[in-house]
């Protein structure tokens, strides 16, 4: 160990090989050079990242010191979490993961209760400054109670802990926009990460849950390049939410066509038509999961016959139905415009009485005009 | 405000908004106008009123040869405006999800290059019609502000719809949140500007075929 | 000497109905209208684009019976009509508008723009805005019976002369018979061989006829300065006459406004259907070809085009009856570009012609006419109506054109078989 690791100088290329880096655990766990320069090779693609990237790419993640990560889970499902350790068990996604070091996660850490929360304290102690914050779930507001960890409630300990991250990541769109926990009504008064912490860099990872290779990638950028990935105008990477669902679909020359599934269970939905009537929101959503797809790359929602829900946008739960096509309103406008149409009758009716009394009264106040009448 | 925020506002209240306004409005108006009544005409007739008038809605939208050969620019780029703008506005896939929803009933739409081609060209003539507005010597004089307010209105739903459609500058749910906007900007506007021809045309159609049919003259 | 804005302005307000409220409506100034009036084309000039000169009214109907209106006069936001205001638009509302009713017929909304014109000069004469040339001739309608000032001694004068003549009894007063014949004060004065015709054609036809001392005069100023009451009083005069004679038939002689203010706005005017027919006389005599009572002979083979008056023709209905007419007697008839429903007018009607100010104009747009006659290039012109006779023989001699005119019913006169 000759220097530490500093991760916002970019200065990780220069760290040797050692015991505790990345390429150590790697080859422990007897994964190849070659399939490990085929996932840098892949990250690079995903990233955008020109190919003269990927052996600088492998070296810095060789040589990555495993990172204390601290994952702090709030008013959240647990879905990002499955979603994360479930869909790539044995691929180099998930030894990346492996391969850091999680210091705290209540969900996969062994430890429980006072060991556990000593674990979280004592990362943040020794890692002060350096450690990677991953948060999933909102913030409750309203009332500290309704959501609190060993006492503690979400805010005080996200408070706490961010300040000696050196990063956030907001995983899952509880954590990066509010979620489910912040949709109308939002009875807790549930918040995104982003809304109370302003001092630290935050790259927002949405998604109900988000794709794990998304969450590893920009892990990964993290530790090559030691700094945030471009982020859009929301704290995503545009390298995974650069385009819409829509633009990637296989689907989409169905849309240009103007061939549409109906019904679930029509002639159009079997020949695999464009979902755009079933409600589909792929032209709002920005995501990767048209490119990568799920389940070790096997398909995604609307491969599966399933309009995309829009997961990963703020305020997806509050859209309008999942069913109801992006271009139909959201309310009842056919209520609104028999009732409308009703008061405007009455409304008329009256202008059009006020009208015929105006002309009455000018035809009554008119006195027969004579020759006299015609000049001044 | 998120963009998804602005677009639920949009297809949410704020078409709620438009909506009322829009059909309040429009109700209004004809009421307004209809309620004012006519006389009977005391002369004996030489044609129809009803007949005539239902003809004259329809022949009306041919010219006369030589108002046509007078005026061409200003009636060729006011049809193109319009057949381009009405396809897109009723044959565009998304459009006609939105009437269905509204009114319950669809039809089938037109594929999106054809859709796109009109939009083209319905934009390319609405620029056409304000370049003659505004050299034409006789349109030059009678246009005021209500004129280029209810063009540029116009072309604001078209030129966002187009950039919706093609998702040029912005993200979606901004695009489609400010195409709907400007859809609704027009909506509110409407009844109360001459954008109102769109109904009450055929009101005068009636009228005036009514009037010189009751004398025997198809109008 | 009693015409106030204030008239003018309740004149307006009775004026706008549920056709008016429509029009301005749908008005989306396109100014298609000015390509149809030949006020505009030819003098280029955009004031006279027909639905400009409605102005005055449309102001009224936008402060008094819209939404936006009755709001923005409370604000003080509406447009308002006042003396400056009317004495602006005075030249074009009397001077540059014939009641042609072309307008009409383009506007791709469907506007009667002329109507509204009608109806807007109400509102001018109410307020005192009429032209001196229009407010005098009716003033000698109201007081001597024609707005010339012919009195019945002069067409009793005239009806002698026509007898000596012919050889044929003029009746006068005659009750109980089919047709009541009307003249215009011009055909009294310039064009007498119009009664001459009429009783060679109706004595071969074996019609009953007479003409009426108390009321044979046909032309009513009223409709042209617009004032309704005054119109109805010229009209109501006829009416007493016809119920008295009990006569089937009331004919309007040729001349344009005459036809429209007894036959269209007539029984309008006094509130009442009237008991008896009204017909113009070349429905009269198409009638009576189609009853074979009207024999011709002889073909006329000069190249003759007809001139549709405005008011007989495309406000009248009165379209194809002179070309069944024409046809009986003529070899090389040729429309004019735009004949029939969509003449162009000489430029004189509509109270133009009895508007001294406007005889500068009315000789100007008489060029659209010329246009017309320089195309065809006829040998004779054909006409219905002797006020724009004598306005199309006015604009021959300014543009030094040699083409002579003449009336329908005197040609058909000219032709009659002899048994």
């Amino acid at each position: 160990m000759t220097k530490d690791l500093n991760l916002k100088n970019g200065s990780l290329t220069e760290i040797s090989p050692e015991k505790g880096t990345l390429g150590e655990t790697l080859r422990k766990q007897g994964v190849s050079r070659r399939s490990f320069m085929k996932f840098c090779a892949t990250t690079a693609s995903m990233m955008a990242l020109p190919p003269a990237m990927i052996p600088s790419i492998a070296k810095a993640l060789e040589n990555a010191r495993r990172p204390s990560v601290i994952w702090l889970s709030f008013q959240e499902c647990t879905g990002c979490t499955e979603s994360l350790t479930r869909a790539h068990t044995s691929t180099v996604e998930s030894l990346i993961f492996d391969s850091i070091s999680l210091d705290y996660h209540h969900t996969l850490q062994a430890a429980a209760g006072h060991g556990a929360e000593l674990a979280r304290e004592v990362a943040m102690e020794e890692n002060y400054g350096n450690y990677l914050l991953v948060v999933d779930g909102s913030i409750p507001l309203d009332n500290p109670g309704y959501s609190t960890i060993a006492g503690i409630s979400n805010l005080d300990m996200l408070n706490e802990a961010a300040k000696g991250a050196a990063a956030i990541i907001a995983v899952g769109t509880c954590a990066t926009y509010g979620g489910i926990p912040h949709a109308n009504p939002n009875p807790t008064g549930a918040v995104s990460v982003k809304d109370i912490i302003k001092d630290k860099p935050i790259i927002n990872v949405p998604g109900c849950p988000p794709i794990p290779v998304v969450i590893t990638g920009v892990l990964a950028h993290f530790l090559t390049f030691g700094s945030l990935p471009e982020l859009d105008h929301i704290g995503r990477p545009k390298a995974f939410y650069g385009q819409s669902i829509h633009d990637r679909c296989y689907r989409r020359p169905f849309y240009d066509k103007g061939q549409f599934a109906e019904t679930f269970d029509d002639e159009g939905a079997k020949k695999g038509w464009c979902l755009f009537k079933l409600g589909c929101k792929g032209p709002t959503t920005y995501n990767a999961c048209a490119t990568t797809k799920w389940n070790n790359g096997t398909s995604f929602p609307i491969e599966s016959g399933h309009p995309c829900i829009g997961c990963s946008e703020p305020d997806f739960w509050d859209g309008g139905g999942f069913y109801k096509a992006l271009s139909m309103p959201t309310d009842n406008l056919t209520q609104t415009l028999k009732y409308a149409a009703a008061g405007a009758v009455a409304a008329g009716v009256t202008v059009g009485v006020m009208n015929r009394s105006k002309k009455n009264t000018s035809n009554k106040i008119h006195v027969k005009t004579t020759l006299e009448d015609l000049e001044k | 405000m998120t963009e998804i925020e602005l677009l639920s506002w949009a297809r949410g209240p704020g078409l709620q908004i438009a909506t009322i306004v829009f059909v309040a409005g429009v109700v209004i108006r004809i009421l307004e106008i209809l309620l004012l009544g006519r006389k009977a005409n005391l002369a004996e007739a030489k044609g129809s009123e009803m007949s005539n008038g239902l003809r004259t809605i329809v022949t009306r939208t041919i010219p006369d040869k030589t108002t046509f050969k007078r005026s061409s620019v200003t009636i060729v780029s006011g049809y193109v405006f319009h057949i381009a703008m009405f396809i897109p506005l009723f044959f565009f896939a998304p459009h006609i999800l939105f009437f269905k929803d509204v009114i319950g009933v669809s039809w089938p739409s037109l594929p999106g290059a054809v859709v796109d081609a009109f939009a083209v060209i319905s934009i390319i003539a609405m620029i056409a019609v304000l370049i003659n507005r505004l050299t034409n010597r006789v349109m030059r004089y009678l246009t005021n502000f209500e004129d280029l307010l209810v063009w540029l209105l116009t072309f604001l739903p078209l030129i966002t719809g187009y950039f919706a459609f093609h998702r040029i500058g912005l993200t979606a749910p901004s695009l489609l949140a400010i195409h709907l906007l400007s859809v609704e900007v027009l909506l509110i506007v409407f009844p109360f500007t001459k954008l109102m021809h769109t109904f009450t045309l055929f009101l005068a159609r009636w009228y005036n075929g009514a009037i010189s049919g009751y004398r025997g003259v198809a109008s | 000497m009693t015409a106030t804005i204030e008239k003018g302005i309740n004149a307006l307000k009775r004026q706008v109905d549920s056709s008016v409220a429509a029009f301005f409506s749908s008005c989306v100034h396109c100014g298609l209208c000015a390509e149809a009036c030949l006020f505009y084309t030819e003098t280029g000039d955009p004031e006279r684009t027909p639905i400009n000169k409605t102005e005055p009214l449309r102001r009224i109907w936008k402060s008094e019976y819209t939404l936006m209106g009755r709001v923005g006069k409370m604000f003080g936001l509406t447009k308002k009509v006042d003396d400056a205001m009317l004495a602006e638009w005075q030249e074009l509302v009397y001077d540059s508008c014939t009641l042609c009713g072309r307008c009409s017929m383009v506007c791709p909304v469907g506007n009667d723009i002329a109507l509204m014109i009608r109806k807007t000069r109400e509102g001018m004469a109410a307020a005192g805005q009429a032209p001196e040339g229009l407010i005098a001739a009716t003033g000698r309608s109201v007081t001597i019976g024609s707005p010339m000032g012919v009195k019945w001694p002069a067409l009793r004068a005239q009806i002698r002369h026509v007898e000596e003549d012919t050889g044929l009894k003029i009746p006068v007063d005659v009750p109980d018979v089919d047709y009541m014949l009307l003249l215009s004060s011009m055909e009294i004065m310039n064009f007498p061989e119009f009664i001459e015709a009429v009783a060679k054609i109706f004595d071969k036809a074996g019609v009953t006829w007479t003409i009426s001392s108390e009321a044979f005069e046909a032309t009513n100023s009223g409709i042209q300065i617009g004032v309704s009451d005054i119109a109805a009083e010229l009209v109501q005069r006829i009416v007493d006459v016809a119920d008295k004679l009990r006569v089937k038939t009331v004919i309007s002689p040729e001349c344009g406004h005459a036809y429209m203010a007894i036959r269209w706005d007539g029984p309008n005017l006094v509130g009442k259907p009237f008991n008896f027919k009204v017909r113009h006389i070349l429905e009269v005599l198409d009638d009576l070809r189609q009853q074979g009572h009207l024999k011709l002979t002889g073909k006329d083979s000069q190249k003759l085009t007809y001139h549709d008056p405005c008011q007989i023709s495309r406000r009248g209905g009165v379209i194809d009856e002179p070309r069944n007419l024409i046809n009986m007697f003529a070899d090389n008839f040729v429309e004019m570009p735009d004949g029939g429903k969509m003449n162009w007018c000489c430029g004189a009607g509509g109270g133009v012609s009895a508007n001294e100010r406007a005889d500068e104009i009315r000789i100007k747009v008489f060029e659209r006419k010329k246009a017309q006659l320089d195309e065809v290039k006829p040998d004779g012109i054909i006409s219905a109506c002797s006020n724009c006779r004598i306005h199309l023989e006015d604009g021959l001699e300014e543009y030094n054109m040699d083409i002579p005119l003449f009336s329908l019913t005197e040609t058909i006169a000219e032709h009659l078989a002899d048994d």
